[in-house]
């Protein structure tokens, strides 16, 4: 199955000298920064604090010179805050769970829907897809950017898309079989378990006509990909993005799977010691923030993703001069990341705070089962909870669970456990224990 | 007359209930009955003991937490129908029997059950009138 790649006029900006690269970047940021700086308040004060303008930006360097943004700005500008756009000029939004119980909101124009299509059809054709491509999209649909977000990129490259949502096992598998899809976009840890399923159905992965694996949404490793293609015909392809920046479509690997080429036309990646805060030489590990260089509606500068990993400038086998980032096993924050959705603790402990007696102590426990995660919390019991019939503590456990699943969306499994089993802690207190092994295929 | 009944939730592995009747003996307290209802996880376990205070102290000290509720012991003619004319007296007054088992004082002609009713004052009254025998701690526990 060697697939030609034939160069596409689409992709020129994927092999930009490197200079003409950093000159766009340079004129772009500078744009922004003046967007930002005259339509967004919250942004203009930050820069005011520290006695800057948009004319302190005459280097790409310049940059280290302004301020961060952090997923807490979004909930404290809550809903629209940071848009630069009047609202008739924004066409969408999307949302993920914020750790308060309210989301945070991102908004688009037009122009960037269409980027965000662009770096898409861009990723895919670089991976070789065509529209002849049939494309099940299992991502969740709605808030999520997963969902829509791969759903208009490969509509737009003209691959034919099948809207699946996540969910109904059973149904993907059908779909897939029947429909001929030849590239699935969806969570790696969900693919496995859609792998194992089709096995138990009798059905083997390697009669489909599935070519391509769009994978994202959640960290993962090198022998999840080596899983997944051992055990069907699929090339295992790495998408890197958030809701904050754009969706996915930030960054997403080529055919040669060496790391997600950044789309650094219109993202800007820095790598930071997420302790101190300073950028550090290319190739160091740190902390991965991004600047959008185009974004109309919401733009983001400096934008801290928590997210560690590094950044390499050596060329890719495909020609790109697009940096490469290394696939993202680890964050820099007590953020987990379940079934594609990004969970804070302090997200349980506002679905617990609804329900009297359950705080302080909690835990939550992930797992891999099957593969496919289960979330487990943990709550220790006292006077106020227990009681003397078992339906009044299941009652108590479908409350647990029903509150944290109405903020997360995710089901939770409830344990009730003895007073004073829980850790405590004088610091920090772990409150989250991933038990799932990236590592291990089950 | 209302007992007092304890109710603790137990982890459902070996070993739980040892650790709790380590406790009572510790404190030197006697179980008059018991009764263990299980689910997948844990256990709750209720007990009456005639020094139900004491046994809440020892209990809690131990960092378990302990539930107390009102339960009824009534003497049952131990013959065909003894139950379930108590039972008709009960669902006639729409009172719910949430659980109840036995208590280890039968005598021949009568058993004892301990019932947990939705509304035990109430059901006091009703049984009392339909000349149903409530025990009361004196009775049950010996003075």
């Amino acid at each position: 199955m060697a697939n030609k790649i034939v160069f596409d006029p689409v992709n020129a900006p994927d092999f930009l000298p490197v200079e003409k690269l950093r000159e766009l970047q340079l004129t772009r940021l500078q744009q922004t920064v003046l967007r930002a700086y005259e339509r967004v308040p919250f942004f203009r004060a930050k820069m005011e604090e520290r006695n800057l303008t948009p004319n302190d930006i005459q280097k790409l360097e310049d940059i280290a010179k302004l301020p961060f943004s952090i997923k807490k700005d979004l909930r404290d500008t809550y809903p629209f805050g940071l848009f630069a756009s009047p609202m008739n000029e924004v066409v969408r939004v999307h949302a993920s769970s914020g750790t308060t119980g309210k989301p945070i909101v991102v908004g688009y124009t037009k122009e960037d829907l269409r980027v965000w299509e662009e770096v898409i059809v861009r990723g895919m054709k670089s991976v070789g897809m065509t529209s002849n491509d049939i494309v099940q999209v299992s991502y969740g649909y709605g808030l999520f950017t997963g969902g829509l977000g791969a759903h208009y990129g490969a509509e737009a490259l003209g691959a034919t898309v099948v809207p699946a949502s996540g969910g109904n096992t059973h149904r993907q598998i059908m779909l897939m079989k029947d429909f001929g899809v030849t590239t699935i976009c969806c969570t790696p840890s969900y693919f496995i378990h859609l792998i194992d399923q089709a096995q138990s159905m009798g059905i083997d992965m390697k009669s489909l006509s599935l070519k391509y694996g769009i994978f994202g949404a959640e960290p993962w490793t090198q022998e999840m990909r080596k899983y997944i293609e051992a055990n069907t015909n699929i090339k295992a392809i790495d998408i890197y993005g958030l809701s904050e920046i754009i969706g996915p479509g930030v960054a997403m690997e080529c055919i040669h799977q060496a790391g997600p080429h950044i789309f650094e036309d219109y993202f800007y990646p820095e790598i930071i010691d997420p302790d101190t805060g300073e950028v550090l030489p290319e190739g160091e590990q740190g902390e991965l923030v991004l600047t959008t260089l185009s974004k109309a509606a919401m733009p983001m500068i400096r934008y801290r993703t928590r997210d560690l990993t590094s950044l390499t400038s050596e060329r890719c086998a495909c020609g790109r001069t697009l940096r490469r980032i290394k696939r993202i096993s680890t964050r820099s924050d007590d953020m987990f990341i379940i079934r594609g959705v990004n969970v804070f603790p302090t997200q349980i402990e506002t679905a617990l705070l609804s329900i009297e007696g359950t705080l302080p102590h909690y835990q939550i426990v992930l797992r891999r089962e099957h593969n496919l995660d289960t979330l487990e919390v943990q709550v220790e019991i006292n006077d106020k909870l227990i009681g003397d019939t078992v339906s009044e503590v299941t009652a108590l456990e479908k409350r647990i669970s029903r509150s944290v699943e109405q903020i997360i969306g995710i089901h939770a499994i409830i344990k009730l456990v003895q007073p004073d089993t829980l850790q405590r802690s004088e610091g920090k207190i772990k409150r989250v224990c991933d038990l799932r092994d990236p590592h291990k295929i089950n | 007359m209302k007992l007092k009944q304890l109710s603790i939730m137990i982890p459902n592995q070996p070993g739980a209930l040892v650790h709790i009747c380590g406790i009572l003996q510790k404190a030197q307290i006697n179980i008059s009955t018991l009764t263990l209802a299980d689910t997948a996880d844990f256990g709750i376990l209720r007990l009456i003991i005639k020094d139900w205070e004491a046994a809440k102290k020892a209990l809690e000290s131990n960092a378990l937490v302990v539930k107390v509720s009102d339960v009824l012991a009534i003497s049952i003619p131990n013959e065909p129908g003894g139950l379930l004319s108590i039972l008709n007296t009960l669902n006639s007054n729409q009172i719910n029997v949430e659980y109840m088992y036995g208590f280890s004082l039968a005598t021949g002609k009568q058993s004892v059950q301990i019932f947990r009713l939705n509304d035990p004052d109430h059901a006091i009254e009703i049984l009392n009138k339909a000349h149903v025998c409530v025990l009361g701690a004196g009775e049950l526990f010996g003075n």
